[in-house]
């Protein structure tokens, strides 16, 4: 068995070039927490462990983006919303929709991701993102 | 005078504010951060008799956002230096839009401690010398970086969420957003420091362009350059400073979590709730002792979302509130009278100050034509970023 990965950002982006969206939880209260860190924000605990989310969510908000800064112009307008897990958690995140006027609290969105990476030097991460439901 | 009677026995001061000054907020061209600084400063210098500030002025704390504007850091020692201060203490005070109402409460909690008699608080920033998307840019480094900025929420993104909340769950309109751009120009119009003293029509504000839906341009406060100061004083020595000084009795701080999609709720700001109810007990007030507001309209549908978290009105009735017209110049409870970040402007680092100023013109009666009657009471709530810190103070006649 490898050692246990530890419960910082670089590491869930680490996960997601694997595919798999990943949130810690408190070992004491059970709380999930994304972005993932070592001290429980609920009860304090700092016995955290990795768990995995399942795929699917809830759009709970969002907004559509006409005025972007540089690095995200080309995409404009785009979706960002806030998504609800199964698990209870959410998680901002970037919404792929056919058509904009589709969006709609409370639809049904799976997780996907895309490696590409930014050509910036730093960070090199790979992205997360939902979708709608197929 | 019955107002007055119901007041005397209210909370002892903190501190008193004995002078304050503001810079010509807008586009100003050629003029550094430090320069809107000391023009700031030197209105207030002005407004004391007898007053040495480099003597007197022993301690100075400064908000400022970002130093990414003018590639400058350091620049508390900076701004002292060039509103003539040397050789005072001086301090950056750094918490997104709340950094000055921050800087504020270093200054009363220096006073309160008793190791300074007189400090000068105060912000500044100077903005559009870079074009807008890069501003746009620096603007969202307030918020969360590897989850935020990195799946492409901006400023005006992340109240959009809000908006899109409050939309959702109360059946707040685009409409009763855009009244309360309609209403800040109107106060705007009658400041001459406000950047935009233009009225606009609800028709211009509605069908102005999509920034981040629900939130269009007229929904946005401005892109501005300047600067605000208050000279704070032990409230013994207020009377021999000035005739001209208001009592700081209430002030409130709280932060939520950083990132929006970890907060109870999209429909209100707690760190505002808890922020004000600290000031509020402290001032033993309640929110309809309060006669003048000025609060932090970053965008529209955060006002109205402050008109329910400072306890103006029931949770999901701002839309409502603003419908009313109470917080119109001639409401029942006057909110923006400079015309608020709207159209005041919001030079990030310099609001929270700024709204201690126009709250100190109305209490002191110097308010001009946006003057609000017999006012006593002052409410100034300020955010920092997308309200993960929140400051609130409440300021009473002298
Ligand atoms: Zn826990």
């Amino acid at each position: 068995m490898s050692a246990p990965r530890d419960p910082t950002i670089e590491e869930f982006y680490k996960y997601c070039s694997e595919k798999k969206l990943m949130g810690v939880r408190c070992v004491r209260c059970k709380h999930i927490m994304v972005p993932p860190r070592s001290i429980c924000n609920n009860c304090r605990s700092s016995r955290v462990e990795w768990t995995q989310l399942g795929s699917k969510g809830k759009l709970t908000t969002y907004t559509v983006v006409h005025m972007a800064p540089p690095q995200f112009k080309h995409m404009t307008p785009y979706a960002v919303g806030i998504v609800e897990m199964a698990e209870g958690v959410k998680l901002p995140s970037i919404i792929r929709v056919a058509r904009l006027e589709l969006l709609k609290i409370g639809m049904e969105l799976e997780a996907d991701f895309s490696t590409n990476p930014q050509e910036s030097a730093w960070p090199q991460w790979p992205r997360y993102f939902f979708k709608e439901t197929a | 005078m019955v107002r007055r009677e119901r007041f005397h026995l209210a909370a002892k001061p903190l501190a008193s504010i004995v002078s304050v000054g503001l810079s010509k907020f807008g586009r100003r061209e050629g003029v550094y951060a430090r320069e809107l600084f000391a023009e700031a400063a030197l209105e207030s210098f002005h407004r004391l008799e007898d007053f040495d500030p480099g003597k007197q002025i022993r301690a100075a704390f400064i908000g400022q956002m970002s130093e990414s504007y003018e590639r400058q850091s350091h620049t508390a020692p900076m701004a002292a230096n060039w509103a003539g201060l040397l050789p005072v203490a001086a301090t950056r005070v750094e918490d997104a839009c709340a950094s000055s109402g921050a800087a504020l409460r270093c200054g009363i909690m220096a006073i309160k401690s008793g190791l300074y008699d007189i400090v000068l608080v105060g912000g500044m920033e100077k903005m559009t010398n870079l074009p807008t998307p890069e501003v746009t840019g620096i603007l969202a480094t307030a918020s969360d970086f590897p989850f935020e900025q990195w799946n492409g929420m901006t400023f005006p993104g992340v109240f959009a969420l809000m908006a899109t909340s409050h939309m959702h769950e109360y059946g707040t309109t685009e409409e009763q957003m855009a009244m309360v751009a309609v209403k800040n120009h109107k106060h705007g119009a009658l400041n001459p420091k406000a950047h935009m003293q233009k009225e606009i029509t609800l028709d211009e504000a509605i069908k102005s362009r999509v920034v981040s839906w629900p939130l269009k341009i007229y929904d946005c406060s401005l892109i501005t350059d300047g600067a605000s100061v208050a000279i704070l004083a032990k409230p013994k020595l207020a009377k021999k400073l000035s005739k001209n000084y208001v009592h700081i009795i209430g002030t409130g701080q709280a932060q939520d979590t950083f990132l929006m999609h970890e907060r109870e709720s999209l429909t209100t700001v707690k760190a505002a709730k808890l922020a004000s109810q600290e000031a509020y007990k402290m001032a033993d007030l309640r929110p309809k002792d309060v006669n003048v507001a000025e609060v932090h309209d970053c965008f529209t549908i955060a006002e109205i979302i402050a008109y329910e978290d400072l306890g103006f009105c029931r949770p999901g009735l701002g839309g409502k509130f603003i419908e009313s017209g109470a917080p119109a110049l001639d409401g029942s409870l006057p909110i923006n009278t400079s015309g608020g970040l709207k159209s005041k402007g919001h030079p990030v680092g310099a609001t929270g100050t700024a709204q201690i100023a126009e709250l100190y013109l109305q209490l002191t009666g110097q308010a001009d034509r946006r003057q609000v009657k017999d006012a006593e009471i002052g409410l100034a709530h300020n955010l920092g970023g997308s309200g993960a810190t929140a400051v609130v103070h409440i300021l009473r006649s002298g």
